[in-house]
């Protein structure tokens, strides 16, 4: 007698003759994510994978994390038994104890893939319901609409008794859709534009840009906090920290004020790209929602892009800003990104940015900088920080 | 070479409160409650420590309530005086430039129904003093006001309080946050004319964890924290041994109050001067403040980026308004001063052990940080 998670996959199902490749994924990623709790098996069958720790494993933790995988539709704890229906008869009520406590209805549903088995379905339901009945009178059953359904899976070598299916993380594993480089400022958009991508199964690289001392210690310190809740999810980021002083300060001994923050976006971009390409990312991510600040509209936005020659996916452009925010608190990132240190985006913020700005008009602006060196410097000058 | 000049936000550890620490840990761990001789023994220890924190405040070691912290001695006092009174009448007078651990507890209160009265402040942090009088009237069960204002170090008029109360024929208790005033200026409750005074052990050199209310012999409050009733029931818990007995260690340890004063100030009219010829930086705090406290303004630059221009340099200030966001301080917005000064505040406070070279150190780095850092637009 013995508690395993059963794992339903998602989207993956529908994947055909690619699903093994994804469920392997999925798994070696929940294998990373269980590691330092113990060795766990993973037994995928039919559409299920059976998730099973060593005696004494912390399971509570396990499931936590578990929940927090991507690929995942569904997934349940349940009580993985012998094939002797009397254990079943003795032992499912006491497992499900607190929860049929606290419903007022509930049926049984058996699944028998293992027709062998000298119970048939119905045989199950109805044996265990009235078992049930005695031990929890408080109880009605409601085969239409029950609080709890409890399940009985007769499965070739063990029987699993479950109650109701927990929501997964949805999405796609983690590496099944490339690998792409989030650009992280230490607000509240960026993480929730990573895990969004992550969730698609993006494998995350992150960039920050750094400019002490105009910025802190403790903002950098912060993008480390903030990719650390998103690596619950995204697992493993690797993140570059790139050393943005010197750019800063040119850019505001050189250009026009009200054009500072665009070229300023243009040049984070270039160096992005750089590294990007360098850890093998085939495209950049930014937290950026239309209309948000001035840098943001469209025109601004159309300037950041003509600096890019890969593509820049921007998953909360069409998001308000209270919708981020419903994010960033489930993933538990908002406390954390209201943190008040200033960051790149906020040391120099111009008076009258220029919400129009012209790509021509940034161009001759630019042109007073140089540019090779300077991003050539700062990507020379980058380190590398491992967030899990 | 660091020079640590944040001593208003905590202070190192000087040697006898190390010591006392260390004697605490490991000699008596005993529970001063317990009666058994491993018990007395700790009990004799804080006896000792109760004794000189008495004598270091001219008062009797049964006044003396020890904390964790300052800002429990706040709380404890505040809610303490105001439920213990709440029937004689329902005002609160106070000032608007209160450390948190007192404005907070006031805004707590005002939502339970008092009424309290925030004095204002000039332009160099001081209350004035008619208002004060004016305030107070025979509804009023408290009035507290800091002692040294931690922002600018402004000195407050608390020994006027009494007169104002006795005026009114108030039946207030008189509270005074002397957290930045004890062990740098002479701190005696009997001559404050105060019922109530909260300090705390980390700001003079002695251990974090550790604070203290004085609570005037009759004065009745409402318990603050209930419990096993140590502390003469207003706060119970097991005392923080290591932490008393290292604040006994620092007040050992307090030097001359006047030579202390004289050194300070000698270091704040050198600062001062030696900053107006280096330019573009301002002085917030006024000239009567206490010269431990100094508050200026680099317009222009951020606290924060200024902030860490010094630590890389290896000289430690702290920002005079918390941060850039919104959270501008409200010590300096109180004072009216414009809002490219309260953004760009620092706050420079001294210690016995801070010495000329310190203050050499953070004039050459606000040199440097005035030439070499970009201005906001």
């Amino acid at each position: 007698m013995k508690e395993v998670i059963l794992i339903k996959n998602g989207e993956l199902a529908l994947k055909g003759l690619n699903r093994r490749t994804f469920e392997d994924v999925m798994i070696k990623n929940m294998r990373r994510r269980l590691a330092d709790l113990g060795e766990f098996t993973f037994t995928p069958a039919q559409s299920t994978i059976k998730v099973e720790g060593p005696d004494g494993a912390d399971l509570d933790e396990a499931v936590e994390r578990v929940s927090r995988v991507f690929g995942i539709a569904g997934f349940s704890r349940a009580l993985k038994l012998e094939k002797n229906f009397d254990l079943v008869l003795e032992n499912a009520g006491r497992y499900l104890e607190q929860q049929l406590l606290e419903a007022e209805t509930f049926k049984v549903v058996a699944k028998r893939s293992d027709k062998k088995f000298p119970f048939d379905s119905p045989q199950i339901c109805l044996a265990l319901g009235e078992r049930l009945l005695d031990e929890f009178p408080h109880l009605t059953v409601d085969v239409h609409n029950p609080e709890i359904t409890v399940m009985v899976e007769v499965r070739d070598h063990d029987i699993f008794v479950h109650a109701n299916q927990l929501k997964g993380a949805g999405g796609m594993p983690v590496g099944t859709a490339g690998r792409a480089a989030l650009m992280v400022s230490g607000g509240i958009d960026s993480p929730v534009a990573g895990w969004m991508m992550a969730k698609r199964g993006v494998e995350l690289t992150a960039i920050h840009f750094a400019s002490p001392p105009y910025t802190s210690e403790r903002a950098e310190q912060k993008v480390h906090d903030l990719l650390g809740k998103v690596a619950r999810y995204a697992g493993r980021i690797e993140l570059s920290v790139v050393p943005f002083t010197e750019i800063q300060e040119q850019i505001r001994d050189k250009c026009p004020e009200d054009l500072f923050t665009i070229i300023m976006r243009r040049l984070m971009v270039l160096c992005a790209e750089r590294i990007a390409k360098h850890s093998g990312c085939g495209a950049l991510i930014t937290g950026e929602s239309l209309g948000q600040v001035a840098s943001q509209t469209l025109g601004a936005i159309a300037c950041t892009d003509a600096a890019a020659t890969m593509p820049m996916f921007r998953p909360l452009i069409g998001m308000d800003k209270d919708e981020i925010i419903a994010i960033s608190r489930k993933i538990d990132t908002f406390e954390i990104s209201i943190l008040p240190f200033e960051d790149c985006c906020t040391v120099f913020t111009p008076r009258h940015p220029r919400t129009r700005p012209k790509i021509a008009d940034v161009e001759a602006a630019e042109a007073k900088l140089d540019i090779e060196s300077l991003v050539e410097r700062a990507v020379a000058e980058t380190r590398k920080i491992y967030i899990s | 070479m660091v020079a640590y000049l944040d001593n208003s936000a905590t202070t190192a550890l000087c040697k006898t409160a190390r010591e006392k620490t260390v004697e605490a840990i490991t000699e008596y761990y005993g529970n001063p409650s317990s009666l058994h001789s491993v018990g007395t023994a700790a009990q004799k220890q804080l006896d000792g420590a109760r004794a000189a924190v008495a004598a270091s405040l001219s008062c009797e070691p049964e006044e003396i309530v020890f904390t964790n912290s300052g800002t429990l001695a706040n709380n404890a006092a505040i809610f303490g005086a105001a439920y213990a009174l709440r029937r004689r009448g329902n005002r609160i007078v106070t000032t608007c430039v209160e450390h948190p651990s007192v404005s907070e507890c006031m805004q707590k209160l005002e939502k339970e129904g008092f009424e309290v009265v925030y004095l204002k402040v000039d332009r160099s942090g001081r209350i004035d003093r008619q208002e004060l009088m004016q305030a107070v009237n025979s509804k009023t069960i408290l009035v507290s006001m800091m002692f040294v204002n931690n922002e600018v170090g402004s000195v407050m008029p608390v020994e006027l309080i009494k007169s104002a109360v006795r005026k009114a024929n108030a039946p207030a208790l008189i509270h005074c946050d002397a957290v930045q005033g004890y062990g740098k200026l002479p701190v005696k409750p009997s001559r404050l004319g105060v019922d109530l005074l909260s300090a705390s052990g980390h700001k003079v050199h002695g251990p974090k964890g550790v604070g203290f209310l004085y609570v005037r012999k009759g004065v009745r409050l409402v318990p603050y924290i209930l419990g096993g009733n140590q502390e003469g029931k207003i706060y119970s818990g097991t005392q923080p041994m290591p932490a008393i007995m290292g604040l006994w260690g620092a007040v050992e340890e307090f030097p001359n109050l006047a030579e202390q004063f004289e050194h300070a100030k000698l270091l704040r009219d050198y600062f001062v001067s030696e900053a107006k010829k280096i330019g573009g930086i301002e002085i917030n705090s006024g000239e009567d403040a206490v010269p431990y406290i100094i508050n200026i303004s680099l317009p222009g630059h951020p606290s924060q980026t200024v902030l860490n221009f010094l630590s890389d340099r290896g000289i430690y200030v702290s920002g005079g308004s918390a941060c850039s966001k919104g959270h501008r301080s409200k010590v300096l917005t109180a004072m009216g001063l414009p809002p490219e000064r309260i953004d760009s505040a620092l706050r420079i406070s001294l210690s016995r052990l801070t010495t000329k070279a310190d203050i050499d150190m953070l004039l050459c780095g606000l040199e440097s940080a005035t030439e070499q850092l970009r201005r906001k637009m």
